[in-house]
């Protein structure tokens, strides 16, 4: 019985432990509920995930109501792995959190800073269970508005007009999205995702429809940070609290990129959005001023939360690239690399969480020297560094391989050329922290030692996945594959 | 005649412009929420206006109407029109609090005060 | 034990080595014995290794496949057992100089040093036994990885410097073309297996194929052909050990090596031969050769002007790889190894220099031979060898690359190769010929003999009597060459 309300128990057990935390006065105890619904949601994706690999997508109507009338959830392959990605790092990420908010956020707000990461949580499993258009809009604005929370909980008070600027223009891109979906309403009378994919095809020549492509894309590109809609993207990150830009970074983008896929490719479809638009004339140059303006930004970047939030932008510009390339090869590119740099960034950003607990500041002069007193927090670091570089034996190496391959298949060699070039990019921001932590001079005054186990244990356990799923690709790989093919099957 | 008949359209297109022109020209935070607010609306006429149907009824149901009016799209607009109030009070409470912390609503005043750190 | 397990512990000893040296690092005696331990171990399974293979044993080993098809997995032949057996004996006269040489001149982060030698020993050994070019290019990189810190052991701002030519060079050619290069191949060929003859379709166009060899002599730095040879000087700012091993032996020996190996396996010599586009690389690294030896020849630091010399040696092998005659391949082979106990010796004669004499100019290291008499003599027995004149083992290697580029048809090359030899004798000869002969420089006081610490000692000598040895025992290390290209 449970088994069959699995999709809306996804959403529905952080949502509801959402406002339960409200009334949880003590941040402990709120943190307790938070970890509990966490771990839940996390099995609930796991089930799930296996349900659709063994017997095909799942299919649940909201209320009992029938689609296309009443609201679907749709869980397919590229669904499920989503899901997965975000689930298990919504649960990994709040041990962490324990003492990282506790030490960033003012005990009073800890409840709301735990409903707030709950609700984001459950918005972002909204957005990738429904099958539902405005469904998804009503969740992304959930996800969106307790990101704005969360962010604007941090220390300085920077983060507060970081959470302002991202406030407006995340809800532009909303807004866009919002219009691209009334476009399509107006023109087709429904709202599902499936009910749409059936019915556009013979609209597509009509203008309204090319109109909803449009802002549905560059809704969505606000949201996911393409350049150059990406400039709320370093301030939020940088200033949000540790554990924030944990979740931001290895989630709030991939779901993004999820919403860009399913229209793209479920509702869509390649042969209308590739063939007759020619959107990748205006995806693929994005994706490549992206992953090279950001890098080189980064190179020049102080503060590390906002280098490495750059390294984000950089990192979205190939998974961009992935899918500009509209192949099976280049999609599978692309969903791969959603998943593993969000265990590289997540691993990250935990790591400089851990400096931020330790040193107060996470500037390049902050670091200095801080090697030898914090080595296994600098060891994350030069994993996860190597990993955003492609070193072999972790997961960006494969990322970088399934693109250049991808690339190399459809017989664009430059495009092959750039993606390496860019990784050359990502050695020199990565090594700069590196040589700061390991080969400079501490100051004189440091009494820094090393992060508590559990800021340090689900640091490590990121890394460890890193290396992991760089070695045993069967499941982000295969997986990815899997769900490439039936996207550019068209059917989901 | 065609363009007097889209007359709701020009009415969005003219909400959408204003409000976005609102938020990107404008530096004191209050002024770009209200052209947030301006943006958003103007959704929502697009919406409730694309509900109606020529000769259509409001949409109870009532004995002898044949036509009735699209109630789906209030219904959407409903939801949307929530989650700008909810955008809209976040927005004004971040604004309180970046005039407790920086003394001021105007954007390059803040910029200024970021940059000298 | 199975053969193939033999295989298992080439790379698991230098790792266990590591893990002790790290758990043994406070007690500095117990942790150097847990280096000569792993070293002396690691030389014997692969003397084991290559028993079994000279009795016919296969060995394979498959660690994991990361992806459908590629495999990591680990084999023998004859060109990895020449780079492996030469790695693993020099590992151990290397420690057996590190220990006197860091001792000497009272290190810091010793524990750190010799860890890191033995991860990069272990990636060695990786390279070494690469069953496809997708396992060498992860342990090539782990190489490079490895070894940064002991390029950047001092910590100084110009190690620093120092450390980032080095590392930028070797990840911005494996990234940006050897990985391209790979890629590429994968594309075409389905497999990256290293097969007797080459894994390429027959119907692959010329010209991309030399494209595409071109990506790989470029893309492997660590072969330092021109103009990707800047991190070698940039890397001398490491203690002498590291030079001496990893610049002299692992480091730019895994270079040439994988340079051979991907011209015998990858392409297949006949293919290449039969390539007319590789020509003007013929011409690059005939520059690279000439251009290192000049530049050699203007440099007054000692450890600067070997750096060179070994731009240029380094050159021998990739033209013999180049060139891709049955000859000059086996030639290129027997390089590695001469050039090998060559250098080392010119290195560890560099270090005691600096120790015991705190000399690091060649302008001072006149009559140095009166008071460091075995250091000077085995530099002029190393010189020799590098310079290719009997009774050193240079000499043969010498001479089977120029009888390959005549083979070829490159008379050009065999001047190239004379002059050269010439060029070595301009620059290394008058060291130890101005050390013995000529009076101190003026204002030094007279001493007496001073030589280096005793295990530097030991070591300079075992290396110097090995390029001798060489010379009249080279029939096993022929062999083993011969049978690349014919087995």
């Amino acid at each position: 019985m449970i088994a069959d309300q699995l999709p809306i128990l996804q959403v529905v057990i952080p949502l509801l432990a959402a406002p339960l935390c409200l009334l949880a006065r003590d941040g402990r105890l709120a943190w307790a509920l938070s970890q509990a619904a966490a771990l839940a949601a996390l099995a609930v994706s796991v089930a799930l995930l296996l349900t659709v690999q063994a017997d095909g997508p799942i299919s649940y109507a909201i209320g009992g109501w029938a689609a296309p009338y009443g609201i679907e959830y749709r869980i397919d392959l590229l669904a499920a792995y989503v899901l997965l990605l975000i689930s298990f790092i919504g649960a990994v990420a709040l041990p962490y959190a324990a003492r990282s908010a506790a030490a960033e956020v003012d005990a009073p707000r800890l409840p709301f800073f735990y409903s707030a990461w709950l609700l984001c949580v459950a918005g972002l499993l909204g957005i990738t269970a429904t099958g539902d258009a405005f469904n998804l809009f009503v969740f992304l604005e959930i996800s969106s508005l307790s990101t704005y929370i969360l962010v604007g909980l941090g220390r300085d008070r920077r983060a507060l007009t970081a959470a302002y600027q991202y406030l407006i223009m995340g809800t532009i891109g909303a807004t866009f999205i919002l219009i691209g979906v009334g476009l399509l309403y107006m023109m087709t009378g429904t709202l599902n995702m499936a009910d749409l994919a059936e019915r556009l095809p013979a609209l597509t020549g009509t203008r309204t429809v090319r109109a909803a492509l449009a802002f549905l894309c560059v809704g969505i590109s606000l949201k996911l940070a393409l350049f150059p809609l990406h400039l709320w993207l370093p301030n939020a990150y940088a200033y949000a609290p540790s554990v924030v830009s944990v979740l931001l970074a290895a989630t709030a983008t991939k779901v993004a990129a999820y919403v860009l896929l399913r229209f793209v490719f479920t509702v869509f479809g390649a042969e209308f959005v590739f063939g007759a638009m020619r959107f990748d004339t205006v995806l693929l140059p994005l994706a490549l001023v992206a992953v090279f303006s950001a890098s080189a930004t980064a190179i020049f970047q102080d503060n590390v939360k906002r280098l490495f939030a750059y390294s984000s932008v950089a990192q979205i510009g190939y998974v961009v690239l992935g899918i500009s390339l509209a192949t099976p090869l280049g999609l599978t590119a692309a969903i791969l690399h959603l998943f593993n740099h969000a265990l590289m960034k997540g691993a990250l950003f935990m790591a400089l969480g851990c400096v931020a607990y330790r040193a107060g500041a996470v500037n390049l002069d902050a670091m200095a020297g801080l090697a030898k007193r914090m080595p296994w927090t600098f060891a994350a670091i030069v994993a996860g560094g190597l990993s955003l570089v492609g070193v072999p034996l972790t997961v960006g190496f494969i990322s970088k391989w399934y693109l250049v391959q991808a690339a190399l298949e459809d017989g664009m060699w430059w495009v092959a050329a750039l993606v390496l070039a860019g990784s050359l990019l990502a050695v020199i921001y990565v090594w700069r922290v590196v040589e700061a932590g390991y080969l400079r001079a501490p100051a004189a005054d440091t009494v820094v030692r090393e992060a508590p186990l559990s800021l340090i244990a689900p640091t490590w356990i990121l890394v460890a996945a890193n290396v992991y799923f760089g070695v045993n690709t069967d499941l982000t790989a295969g997986l990815a594959g899997r769900a490439a093919a039936l996207l550019m099957g068209g059917v989901p | 005649m065609e363009l007097l008949g889209l007359f709701n359209y020009w009415i969005v297109v003219f909400l959408m412009m204003a409000g976005f022109y609102v938020v990107i020209a404008r530096g004191n935070m209050v002024k770009k929420v209200i052209g947030l607010n301006l943006f958003q609306t103007s959704v929502f006429i697009l919406y409730i206006t694309l509900g109606k149907v020529s000769g259509g009824a409001a949409p109870i149901i009532r004995e002898g109407v044949e036509v009735y009016s699209n109630p789906l799209p209030h219904v959407l607009i409903l939801t949307a029109i929530v989650v700008g109030v909810a955008t809209t009070a976040l927005a004004l409470a971040l604004v309180v609090r970046i005039k407790e912390a920086y003394g001021t609503i105007e954007e390059d005043e803040i910029h200024r005060q970021d940059e000298s750190l | 034990m199975t053969p193939s397990a033999l295989l298992w512990l080439t790379l698991l000893i230098p790792l266990a080595g590591a893990l002790a040296v790290v758990l043994l690092g406070r007690h500095p005696n117990a942790r150097e014995s847990a280096t000569l331990a792993a070293a002396t171990a690691l030389f014997v399974a692969v003397a084991a290794v290559y028993r079994a293979f000279d009795a016919g044993a296969v060995m394979t080993v498959s660690i994991a496949e990361p992806m459908p098809g590629l495999p990591l997995a680990l084999s023998v032949e004859p060109l990895g057992l020449l780079f492996a057996l030469v790695a693993s004996f020099l590992w151990i006269v290397t420690s057996i100089y590190a220990i006197g040489y860091m001792r000497a001149h009272h290190e810091e982060n010793q524990t750190r040093f010799y860890a890191a030698f033995a991860v990069s020993l272990a990636s060695a050994m990786g390279v070494a036994f690469a069953a496809n070019m997708f396992t060498l290019f992860i342990f090539y990189e782990a190489l490079t990885l490895a070894t940064y810190p002991l390029v950047t052991h001092a910590g100084t701002d110009e190690a620093r410097r120092g450390g980032r030519v080095y590392l930028g060079v070797l990840m911005g050619t494996s990234i940006g073309l050897l990985l391209l290069g790979i890629v590429w191949t994968w594309a075409v060929a389905g497999t990256l297996d290293f097969r007797a003859g080459g894994i390429l379709p027959a119907e692959l166009d010329p010209g991309l194929v030399a494209v595409l060899y071109a990506l790989y002599v470029f893309g492997i730095g660590k072969a330092a052909v021109m103009p990707f040879h800047r991190w070698l000087p940039a890397a001398m700012v490491a203690p002498t050990p590291v030079s001496a091993l990893l610049h002299a032996v692992a480091v730019v020996k895994a270079g040439v090596f994988t340079i051979l190996k991907v011209t015998v396996y990858l392409f297949g010599t006949e293919r290449l031969a039969a390539t007319p586009g590789i020509d003007w690389l013929l011409y690059v690294v005939a520059a690279t050769i000439l251009l290192g030896s000049l530049v050699a020849m203007t440099k007054d630091n000692l450890k600067a002007r070997l750096a060179y010399s070994t731009v240029s040696q380094l050159g021998y092998v990739v033209l013999g790889a180049v060139l891709a005659t049955k000859l000059a391949i086996a030639g290129a082979a027997v390089h590695i190894a001469m050039h090998a106990f060559g250098k080392i010796t010119l290195f560890f004669c560099a270090g005691a220099i600096l120790v015991a004499a705190h000399k690091t100019e060649i302008s001072q290291m006149r009559g140095l031979g009166r008071a460091m008499p075995i250091t000077m003599g085995a530099f002029l027995v190393a010189s020799l060898s590098i310079i290719g004149l009997p009774p050193a083992g240079g000499m043969w290697s010498k001479w089977m690359l120029a009888l390959g580029a005549l083979d070829a048809g490159h008379m050009a090359l065999v001047g190239v190769l004379m002059l050269s030899t010439l060029l070595n004798i301009a620059y290394l000869l008058p060291i130890p010929v101005r050390a013995f002969f000529s009076p101190p420089p003026a204002g030094s006081e007279p001493t007496g003999l001073r030589e280096a610490p005793a295990s530097c000692l030991a070591a300079i000598v075992i290396t110097a009597a090995g390029s001798v040895a060489l010379f009249f025992f080279v029939e096993p290390v022929r062999r083993l060459a011969l049978s690349i290209v014919n087995g």
